[in-house]
């Protein structure tokens, strides 16, 4: 299935985009994860310390071991700083 | 979707604000007045401090359309939690220099025990649940400002008045 996969702040520096649209077989956003990692180093870069990252499905906070289900959208970003 | 929810709706209808622009503090804390028993308004501003003296500019990224729904599942809860009868979060983005207010959140309500906690909630959970991110240049160059355990320990008072 496709997804479209956002990333924000350092995330999106490291892999050198905003958001890009991929074909994946994943089952869980950790599945999804890891396919990107193998994708290329910089994506190994951006994913190499997971307690730094957070996650979101369809703009919902979620755990990495949550099922992608019928997703549209997946975000990866590091822990918030607002206020 | 109707999911059914286990507690009534709000009666309050959040005032949710994103945007690169300044904001009229009085004019926002004036919109809270509407109400003749409302007797409290509380504000908070959050401005951008220099701390090390060497900060040239503060940038601030968020997640358009998660920004918006999480401030107002925020503010939602607020006004679950405290008898409120205004509420509001604004919150800026884009690039910033010293001394420009970042965000505001105002909460209104009869007394103001309600309006003080439900300000205090507000700033606890936006901190750590809001989708944004800061970004200081100093003369030593740019980063990404970390998250702090503090914010994130500040969730549990509210955590563990659940079990009250």
């Amino acid at each position: 299935m496709k997804v479209r996969v956002l990333y924000f702040a350092w995330l999106r520096e490291r892999i050198g985009l905003g958001r890009e649209e991929v074909e994946t077989s994943a089952e869980t956003v950790a599945d999804l994860v890891e396919e990107l990692r193998a994708r290329e180093e910089r994506y190994a870069a951006a994913f190499a310390d997971m307690g730094a990252v957070r996650c979101a499905l369809d703009q919902e906070l979620v755990p990495l071991e949550t099922s992608l289900g019928d997703a549209r959208e997946v975000a990866f970003f590091p822990p918030m700083t607002g206020g | 979707m109707s999911n059914p929810s286990p507690s009534p709706a709000p009666q309050v209808s959040p005032r949710i604000v994103v945007t690169e622009a300044d904001f009229d503090l009085g004019a926002e804390a004036a919109r809270l007045e509407a109400g003749s028993d409302t007797g409290a308004v509380v504000t908070f501003t959050g401005r951008v401090r220099d701390v090390s003296g060497g900060l040239r500019r503060m940038t601030i990224e968020h997640y358009p359309g998660m920004t918006e729904k999480a401030l107002r599942t925020i503010a939602e809860e607020a006004a679950e939690r405290w008898p409120l009868s205004g509420v509001t979060i604004v919150h800026r983005h884009g690039a910033l220099s010293p001394g420009d207010r970042i965000m505001m959140v105002g909460t209104a309500s009869r007394h103001r025990d309600a309006a003080f906690a439900a300000a205090s909630f507000l700033m606890d959970y936006l901190k750590s649940r809001a989708p944004f991110w800061k970004k200081e240049e100093t003369a030593d160059g740019m980063g990404w400002v970390a998250a702090r355990e503090a914010d994130e320990a500040a969730l549990d008072r509210w955590r563990d008045r659940d079990a009250d």
